[in-house]
């Protein structure tokens, strides 16, 4: 079966790429666009390693197809950097231990970065709930639930600095 | 009642799915989807969110080769309310179910449910309509869907009909859509508020789990209007009316339940401990434990 | 101080292996026996698949030994006549279409006619079908202090019990994976996930008949190892780098979830029998402990696990007579090898679970018994090592349960548990880690690190100890940073590259910061004395350091110093009685939890964990706690839910769906508290520190249930079934007493 070209926008920029319809969309970012960021884990939507932002919403992108992704807007952790400045979830993964051996990294800063777009002071149980379908084998989770955490009092910290 | 057939995952699973062969229609209409499937009965897999087609796809377990992608289909999606009953969409996320401010406040069951599935991730791409037609035994939403009386309609170029949820599965994964037909809306009465309502799935893990028991249940403050509905102890989902009337008749239920219920072995967990729980959730729920 | 690798981690640039593309690459596959044992008859290759594009590898193609280079040399790289476990490897493809390279693999059958099996232990030591050696037995271990027999007759009580653990499965998130490629003179290239690059090599170089330097290891980014990643590479790297060699293109090997979990090595399932001599006022006289670990079809590491966990089997406390009667048996299982603790988490499991039944025998409390006889200064361990350091481990204990508020909690739980709700119970464990190799292991290693300068006074570690999530690339920079006084950010660590980095010895057994760690140490301070020695070095600003090394390359064009390890001079270990000094050092730890058991499911919810330690000196606080907190998680789930199913030596449940690791909702809080003693020889005082914290949840847990329960388990994991059923059983027990 031939490839289809599809359109989709991927960290802002309108893309094309030649993909099989029921390829996933994980594949696609990986192979079709080298954003390697997105892992495979598991290929079950178990572990959150392929997870991507699409329209705003966190998904598994190891079971997306890539007919269902042609005009939707994906983020991945490639695109959360502006030029060379972290996103302050990024930031904030960095200083709290939130990052060990870095494979659940992507998928887990992009749980916690749609958490906070939804909710900017979740709570401890929030948090832990946000991350739930992100598995983690390294930090026991500590690290990851302090970056979130941190990465909200300094978004509530720059608001109020902004505010006087 | 026939026990379940065990799962035996002898082959190993191959992650690396056949899409280079795979054909994929997008209908821009709910008219045009059901066409195509009235011309060509099962050949077509209807694909919604994919958290379950994709993972057996990618398993290399699924025959199909051709798949009706529903994502598209806008008129599938919403929640309204229209003379006492909520329509909802079967495109309806799972995210969709717990947001909704009046159906979560309404029917407290089907929210409680749709948060146990899985993480936010699956959440947000998984819905009703395919969790409802995947008709695993161990689904979330069903043993909810049970206990609220809900009805599925099913569409095809015919027309639509609706079907009562309790009578939806006739067999292990066998439900009676036809091959022609689409799920397209379900709709649940409003419960009344004098019910006290629960729902709890017992896993193996707080989030990402397939469910080892569940059970959906409501009853009125008489002891009359009685509704227990087990997930993950049968053949399918099941609403346990011979045990409705032995707490309507204020006995004891447990040996009621037991010939109810034909919970099974299986990798994740024990046809005693299952049995167990049911017994336990069901005494904990009567006894006005949460 | 932040963590070097973190910037690359978190924005997705860290490339790990399956990132990489190579130019004309083909995917590899590998077929594999779906027998437990039986001789190989045929292998058939179904028609309808062009075969000729394909490069096909079996055992005749090896042109080196075909084995897996590690310790006895037993495992085959592809089995040729016969097989000995399920998803034994038999034959290897290769091709550029990953889809038809997943028909392909679908299609080739090979026949092979059963052989009669073994699966438990029992039939293991019976030994009445022999797959192994002569007896079943790949290692036998007796360690003996003073002489058991003479305790039984003192004991005012004897106590017995067997304890059992369950296979683990390491579940690093990045699945195994290589790349390889051979250069037209025939040297091989490979990069993959690992922990021990050196290992690769050597496995490499027997397998292909290749010498040293043809043939060169890189570790890519690894995401996670916890010794699943120690010796199984060799075997990845061997199958790719073989397919390379015939094809003559770049092979790239990545195992999917489930393929991984069901070929790949998981922590050996033991069994523990103790028997016990006790006074009334709980001292202890004797102890007589038999270890049986399953170490499936092939030894691999199982003779180092069987003895690191009978040197901890008698764990931190002083015994006048100890005996400890270790074995590791093959059974037709998938081979079981490293898994961070290497043999201590079942150990402790087993003796923190059997001090409980002593105090409740003796009647003492639980810490209490524990003080009467945990080691002091001067004291002499299982081996007759005697403890150097000022170790508090009473003090360590009386910190942990104060902050946990164990005593109130227990008297509360007394209280309020009754039939209905939540029970509650609070529980603990004491316990050691040895840091580094055992005894003479180190010294048989002889690792090696080093630094070297560049004109512009930066600094390159050159070692082959590995970043896998650890911190390793920071902690090892933080070291020679201080030592010579430059800032952090002048220091990088190398590529791990056989080709330029020296033997370190392998990243396993929590040795990296403090052997490591020490070598590099020295190191450093070498190639400052060496600039000071040359007279270049005209005083300890940050420039004066920079212009004496560009000094110092302009005349000497390079400054690199390498250090090499050098035991302790009070070390002594004799391998074969199994006595001595075992460790150089030894990191004590307690635990102390809480659970909350829900009697309408059995389901455990860890509502507490604190977590206290000692570990010397803490080099960087936010790293150490990390190893603490993913030790700690990884250690809640041997206890309570990762159950590996197995069916004719098979893992069953091989999909993370079916395998439960804990999510973020399944743990609580953990507190970590550090104890600072600084060790004379670890780098800025620091002991071993990764494996520590996965020795002592499943004891602690498993008190803590027994607390809320009433109920005795001695096997993990403890599932809610497990737990559900004791349950029962001691209901029909209490019935039965109360009827009678």
């Amino acid at each position: 079966m031939p490839k289809t070209l599809l359109q989709l926008q991927v960290n802002g920029v309108e893309k094309s790429v030649e993909a099989w319809p029921m390829q996933r969309l994980l594949d696609v970012l990986r192979e079709e666009l080298q954003l390697t960021g997105a892992k495979e884990g598991c290929g079950e939507g178990e572990c959150g390693a392929c997870s991507v932002l699409m329209d705003g919403k966190l998904v598994n992108s190891c079971l997306v197809p890539a007919y269902q992704a042609r005009g939707a807007r994906i983020t991945t952790i490639e695109g959360l950097a502006a030029n060379d400045v972290l996103h302050p979830v990024q930031q904030a993964f960095i200083e709290t231990g939130g990052t060990q051996c870095g494979f659940c990294t992507p998928g887990m800063v992009l749980a916690v970065t749609n958490l906070l777009q939804q909710n900017p002071n979740p709570s401890e149980t929030e948090i832990r709930t946000a991350i739930a379908g992100n598995l983690c084998r390294c930090t026991g989770y500590m690290g990851i639930v302090n970056a979130a955490l941190q990465a909200a009092r300094s978004a509530q910290e720059a608001t109020l600095e902004s505010a006087s | 009642m026939q026990p379940c057939r065990r799962h035996a995952l002898h082959k190993r699973l191959r992650l690396r799915a056949p899409a280079n062969i795979c054909e994929v229609r997008s209908p821009k209409s709910l008219g045009e989807a059901l066409d195509v499937i009235a011309r060509s009965p099962n050949d077509w897999r209807p694909l919604a969110g994919g958290t379950d087609v994709m993972v057996v796809f990618a398993a290399g377990k699924l025959k199909d080769h051709r798949f009706l992608d529903l994502w598209c289909l806008n008129e599938l999606r919403g929640i309204r309310e229209e003379d006492g009953y909520f329509m909802i969409g079967a495109l309806t996320t799972h995210s969709e179910l717990q947001q909704h401010i009046v159906l979560r406040s309404a029917l407290p069951l089907l929210a409680a449910a749709a948060a146990e599935i899985g993480g936010v991730a699956n959440q947000n791409r998984g819905t009703i309509g395919g969790n409802i037609m995947n008709a695993s035994p161990a689904a979330d939403l069903p043993p909810a869907l049970l206990v609220c009386e809900a009805e599925v309609e099913f569409t095809s170029v015919r027309g639509s009909r609706w079907v009562p949820y309790s009578s939806l599965h006739i067999g292990y994964r066998q439900t009676l859509c036809a091959p022609d037909e689409l799920l397209t809306r379900v709709r649940l009465p409003r419960l009344n508020s004098h019910m006290r309502t629960y729902y709890r799935k017992v896993g193996a893990r707080r989030a990402q789990a397939i469910s080892k028991v569940s059970l959906a249940a409501a009853v009125d403050d008489a002891r009359q209007d009685v509704r227990i509905a087990f997930g993950s102890v049968a053949l399918f989902p099941v609403r346990c009316y011979r045990t409705e009337e032995t707490i309507q008749r204020g006995e004891d239920p447990a040996r009621s339940l037991e010939t109810e219920l034909a919970p099974i072995t299986d990798m994740r967990s024990t046809a005693t401990y299952r049995m167990h729980v049911a017994r336990n959730l069901l005494a904990a729920f009567l006894k006005n434990e949460a | 101080m932040l963590r070097k690798d973190g910037r690359a981690k978190v924005t997705g640039a860290a490339l790990f292996v399956d990132d990489l593309q190579a130019p004309q690459m083909l995917y590899g596959a590998t077929v594999r026996s779906k027998v437990a044992r039986g001789r190989i008859v045929k292998i058939n290759f179904d028609a309808g698949i062009p075969w000729n594009e394909f490069t096909v590898v079996t055992a005749t193609d090896i042109p080196g030994s075909n084995c897996i280079a590690l310790i006895i040399d037993d495992q085959p790289c592809l089995a040729d006549a016969q097989v000995n476990h399920p998803e034994e490897p038999i034959l290897l493809l290769a091709h550029h279409d990953r889809y038809l390279l997943a028909e392909a693999l679908r299609s080739v059958q090979v026949e092979i006619e059963p052989l009669p099996v073994v699966f438990t232990l029992k039939e293991a030591l019976e030994a009445k079908t022999v797959i192994w050696g002569e007896d079943n037995v790949f290692k036998r271990i007796v360690i003996e202090k003073g002489d058991v027999n003479t305790a039984w007759k003192h004991a005012d009580f004897i106590v017995e019990e067997t304890y059992s653990t369950g296979a683990q499965e390491q579940l690093y998130i990045e699945t195994n994976g290589m790349l390889a490629a051979v250069s037209a003179e025939g040297s091989v290239t490979v990069w993959g996930s690992m922990q021990c690059p050196y290992y690769v090599h050597k496995a490499l170089t027997k397998l292909l008949g290749l010498s040293a330097d043809q043939v060169r290891v890189i570790q890519t980014e690894t995401g996670g190892g916890f010794g699943g990643k120690e010796e199984y590479p060799s075997m990845l790297a061997a199958h790719a780098a073989l397919l390379a060699w015939k094809s003559g293109k770049p092979v790239k090997m990545i195992y999917d979830r489930a393929e991984d979990m069901a070929c790949t090595t998981k922590r050996h399932p033991a069994q523990i029998h103790h028997r016990t001599a006790v006074t009334r006022d709980g001292k202890l006289l004797g102890m007589e402990i038999n270890l049986t670990i399953d170490g499936g079809a092939y030894a691999t590491l199982s003779g180092v696990v069987l003895s690191r966990a009978a040197i901890h089997a008698a764990g931190t406390y002083n015994c006048p007579n100890v005996r400890i009667n270790g074995v590791a048996v093959a059974t037709n299982a998938v081979p079981h090898g490293a898994f961070r603790g290497f043999g201590a988490p079942q150990a402790f499991f087993a003796l923190e679970r059997h001090m409980e039944k002593i105090a409740a025998v003796v009647g003492l409390p639980s810490d209490e018994l524990r003080r009467r006889n945990f080691l002091h200064k001067g004291d002499l361990t299982a081996t007759g090592q005697k403890i150097h350091e000022d170790v508090d481990l009473s003090g360590l204990l009386d910190h942990a349960l104060a902050r946990a508020g164990y005593h109130q909690k227990r008297a509360l739980f007394c209280r309020e548990n009754s039939e209905q709700g939540l029970r509650r119970g609070i529980g603990f464990s004491a316990f050691f880690h040895g840091a580094g190799f055992t005894g003479s292991g180190e010294r048989y290693l002889a690792s090696i690190a080093g630094v070297e300068a560049t004109s512009e006074g930066r600094i390159r570690i050159l070692t082959s100890g590995v970043e896998m999530g650890q911190g390793t690339n920071t902690s090892l920079a933080q070291i020679v940073a201080e030592t010579l006084h430059v800032p952090l950010d002048f220091v990088q660590v190398a590529e791990p590259d056989t080709m330029q980095v020296p033997n370190s010895g392998p990243t396993v057994a929590s040795r990296t910061c403090m052997v490591i760690g020490k070598l590099l140490e020295r190191a450093a301070t070498d190639l400052r004395q060496t600039l000071v020695g040359s007279g270049l070095l005209r005083g300890d600003s940050l420039n004066d350091f920079r212009s004496a090394c560009a000094a110092y390359i302009q005349s000497h064009g390079e400054l690199k110093t390498y250090a090499q390890y050098k035991a302790p001079p009070e070390i002594f270990w004799n391998d074969e009685t199994h006595c001595g000094d075992a460790y150089s050092t030894f990191a004590w730890s307690v635990h102390v939890t809480e659970v909350s058991v829900d009697p309408v499911t059995c389901e455990v919810r860890v509502e507490n964990f604190v977590a206290a330690q000692e570990v010397g000196r803490v080099i960087h606080p936010i790293m150490a706690a990390g190893q603490i907190e993913g030790g700690v998680v990884q250690g809640i789930g041997f206890a309570l839910s990762e159950e590996v199913v197995w069916a004719n030596g098979r893992m069953e449940n091989s999909q993370m769906t079916n395998y439960i690791i804990p999510t973020a909702l399944d743990v609580p809080k953990i507190e970590v508290i550090f104890l600072e003693n600084p060790y004379p020889h670890g780098p800025m005082g620091a002991k071993g520190i990764g494996e520590l914290p996965i020795d002592g949840p499943a004891p602690a847990l498993v008190n803590a249930i027994e607390n809320a329960l009433g109920i005795s388990v001695n096997t993990i994991p403890a599932t809610p079934e497990i737990l559900m059923a004791a349950m029962e059983a001691a209901y029909a027990e209490n019935a039965f007493a109360i009827a009678s």
